[in-house]
């Protein structure tokens, strides 16, 4: 069968759970590995990127949820991405110029990826956690809760992996995310959006972007609503921006310093202290006696 | 027999005697720089006085420590990690067992100097500041060879490496424990910098490592003013810097730290809400309230400066406040009968007195002490409470550092929420009701790195403390505390 994505469209971008263009009215091709011409999708403008987050911010769907009921709708959404792994794995053949095991392979870490997160809902908090005990009469412990809203900004490649070990983390502690999606593959994005707006997952917990990543970052290291931004496959200007525009605000940065991190590194990818960072911890006291 | 109203008026007419700790400590008339184990003199030569804020009596000159000196201290430290970090954790758990166990032997010695040169009563300082210290040292000593379980690592995790330490002066030595305890303890080496007033009892500490025989260069201390804390926090030779201070100069140092690979962890401001509803134990909350803003003269980040009553029980909190406000002894502070001290500094009294004038202009009610006059000389601030606040007031939204508290009511949990959340701080909240149900809804929906229920202001080693949004990011206490002095 021949290779052809069937694209005739322009990309959406995926905010509060729907799929508006962006307002700004712009496009940029989107180039196959032979650099031709496939589609569009939109660059998302600094307008986009304050609505993402305002919807980030007011849905307050997945931060209420139980642990074990955010495990369940992450197991959905993984459930969801199996069912296009077909779609993901075309579009890293055409668009990342995998070959087809390549592409195979890296669909389903991504996939499995997520499923390790789902089951890390309901139990980093115990690991990173803890009952304090202090010299007096008081009942202490340490809880973990999501840090907020929570700026992810994708590598251009691995597309799809890169991307899920970057959201699965702070999405499975409870944070609703404003994702920045590859550059040059935005769309495994695309069809993540599409994933979500079919599964459980509450609008407005993953907001998605596409588009010129350069333009957004100084605005989103600024923008007071984002309380924390993880991301990899950034330059060292590109960090220093997000360094420098965080010094105001003291939003917390975690970036992947490696020009070509091994996202297929596992043990380092799904342990409990990815998720930790982009949590706060929060100790309560409470005198106990009768 | 006595009747009640006879009893109350001899209780009335009853005078405290004072009773002035009576320990004298000696102080060097001069102070060098602590490096390579040894007091230096600066190189610039450049000095500053220390004085006593209650009486504005010269206690010594403190080195300025320049850039030269700071880059000194650096190389000593760095000098010193190679050997440090390799030291087998179970000796390096006795150095810092060692220290403990003299901080507690020189308590006395050590609380009066805080005391003197801080302003702080001699019962906070004895009684708590620096019991805690001692705690600090003993609880990290601990730690050192049991670091691979602190995030379940196969081998024993590496230290960052040398560590700037920047201190501020409403805690000094118990905030150079918090930061030397735990760097210590994981292997780093540490150059601490403490606050410009508050210089002394970091020294005697230094007295303490020579004691001890703590190798030289694993701690050096560089006394100065902020170009000192800055040309630290923007050495090039600094690994991690560990900052507690205000929020606005440690924006400063995280954009100093941008686009370097320094680790970079802050304690910083706060206006933290203390909500008290109408189911609460009365008594106990009203004393809570009282230790939540006037311990420490209110020098306290996590002070509890915005009270939130249930508008059910304002006027009778607002009653009990100002009657028990009124047995508020401020004063000497070297005397065991006094609450509240000396203010820090001149420059910290001209600063809560802009803001006690900026609440008389916003149109807000001052409750203020009517007792005892003050003293003539040294910094004083009557502890005092304002009614008639309203959220856009200054003294409602940005940090005193004085014994100043603003009190709101709300009507409802949720007002009370919003409201307590709204800030740009985070460190900590205090919520008071006896129903159970509610005290683990309002700690969990509160936005602050701690809740203190039914209690306020308690600390220990073992309990990690940190703010969330700009009241700064890393914990100091606790297994969570470590994670800031470990590298991944």
């Amino acid at each position: 069968m021949a290779q052809r994505l069937e694209i005739t469209k322009t990309y959406k971008l995926y905010i509060g759970g729907k799929f508006p263009r962006t307002e700004s009215g712009r496009s940029i091709p989107l180039h196959d590995a032979k650099d031709r011409v496939i589609a569009h999708v939109c660059n998302a403008s600094r307008k986009d990127l304050r609505e993402s987050v305002e919807a980030a911010r007011s849905s307050t769907g997945w931060a209420s949820m139980t642990a074990y009921n955010r495990g369940q709708v992450m197991y959905r959404l993984a459930e969801m991405l199996e069912g296009k792994s077909g779609e993901f794995q075309q579009s890293l053949q055409v668009i990342s110029g995998l070959t087809a095991a390549q592409a195979r392979r890296q669909v389903e870490e991504s996939i499995d990826r997520l499923i390790c997160f789902a089951g890390w809902t309901d139990k980093f908090a115990q690991v990173t956690g803890s009952h304090n005990p202090v010299a007096g009469p008081y009942y202490n412990f340490t809880v973990a809760e999501p840090t907020g809203v929570v700026a992810v900004i994708c590598p251009d490649e691995p597309a799809l992996l890169g991307m899920i070990s970057l959201l699965a983390a702070p999405l499975c502690a409870g944070n609703t995310i404003v994702l920045v999606a590859s550059e040059t593959n935005p769309v495994p994005a695309v069809l993540l959006a599409e994933a979500c707006a079919t599964s459980d997952v509450p609008g407005g917990t993953i907001n998605i972007l596409t588009g010129r990543r350069s333009e957004v970052l100084e605005h989103i290291a600024e923008h007071r609503e984002i309380n924390a931004i993880g991301g990899a496959g950034l330059n060292s200007r590109q960090r220093k921006i997000l360094q420098e525009g965080v010094a105001e605000n003291l939003k917390r940065v975690h970036l992947v310093e490696e020009t070509n991190p091994d996202f297929s590194d596992t043990d380092a990818w799904t342990c409990p202290w990815n998720i930790e960072q982009f949590t706060e911890m929060k100790t309560i006291w409470h005198p106990s006696s009768t | 027999m006595m009747d009640s109203t006879g009893i109350e008026n001899q209780l009335q007419s009853w005078e405290y005697s004072e009773a002035p700790e009576s320990t004298t400590v000696d102080i060097d008339q001069e102070h060098g720089l602590f490096i390579d184990g040894e007091f230096q003199a600066p190189s610039g030569g450049g000095s500053f006085w220390t004085i006593n804020p209650s009486d504005e009596q010269q206690l010594s000159r403190i080195a300025r420590a320049d850039e030269d000196d700071v880059s000194r201290a650096v190389a000593s430290s760095r000098a010193a990690l190679k050997k440090w970090r390799k030291t087998r954790p179970s000796e390096r758990a006795k150095y810092l067992y060692r220290i403990a166990r003299r901080i507690q032997e020189r308590a006395r010695e050590l609380a009066i100097l805080e005391t003197i040169d801080g302003g702080k009563p001699i019962k906070e300082s004895r009684d708590i500041d620096i019991p805690l210290v001692a705690q600090h040292f003993f609880y990290h000593a601990g730690w050192c060879d049991k670091l691979r379980y602190v995030s379940g690592t196969r081998e024993d995790p590496n230290p960052i490496g040398v560590c700037g330490q920047i201190i501020p002066w409403n805690f000094p030595l118990l905030m150079a424990a918090w930061k030397l305890a735990p760097a210590l303890a994981c292997g780093n080496t540490c150059v601490l910098k403490p606050a410009e007033t508050t210089s002394l009892t970091a020294l005697r500490l230094a007295e303490i490592l020579q004691e001890v025989e703590l190798p030289p260069g694993v701690v050096n201390i560089v006394t100065g003013d902020g170009t000192t804390g800055a040309a630290l926090a923007e050495h090039g030779g600094v690994d991690k810097v560990a900052f507690t201070g205000s929020t606005e100069v440690g924006k400063r140092i995280a954009a100093a730290c941008a686009g370097t690979k320094k680790r970079l962890t802050l304690e910083l401001g706060g206006k933290s809400p203390n909500i008290i509803f109408a189911d609460a134990s009365i008594d106990q909350a009203v004393e809570g309230i009282i230790a939540g803003i006037y311990f420490n003269q209110g020098h306290v980040c996590c002070a509890g400066s915005r009270l939130f009553v249930e508008e059910s029980i304002l006027d009778e909190v607002v009653d009990r406040l100002e009657h028990r406000m009124q047995s508020l002894r401020v004063g000497d502070p070297l005397d065991k009968n006094t609450d509240v001290g000396a203010i820090n500094s001149e420059m910290q009294l001209a600063t809560i007195n802009r803001y006690l004038n900026a609440a008389h202009t916003e149109g807000a009610t001052m409750h203020s002490v009517n007792g005892s006059p003050l003293p003539d000389r040294g910094f004083w601030c009557s502890p005092c409470f304002f009614t008639d606040v309203h959220p856009s007031h200054t003294i409602a939204r940005e940090e005193i550092f004085g014994p100043v508290l603003a009190i709101m009511s709300f009507r409802t949990p949720e007002e009370a929420l919003v409201r307590a959340n709204n800030t740009p701080y985070g460190l900590s909240a205090g919520v008071w009701t006896d129903k159970g149900s509610k005290i683990f809804e309002i700690a969990s929906r509160l936005r602050a790195g701690v809740v203190w229920c039914n209690t306020y202001n308690k600390f220990d080693a073992a309990s990690p403390f940190g703010g969330y949004k700009e009241s700064g990011f890393g914990r100091e206490g606790g297994r969570q505390g470590l994670r800031a002095y470990l590298s991944h």
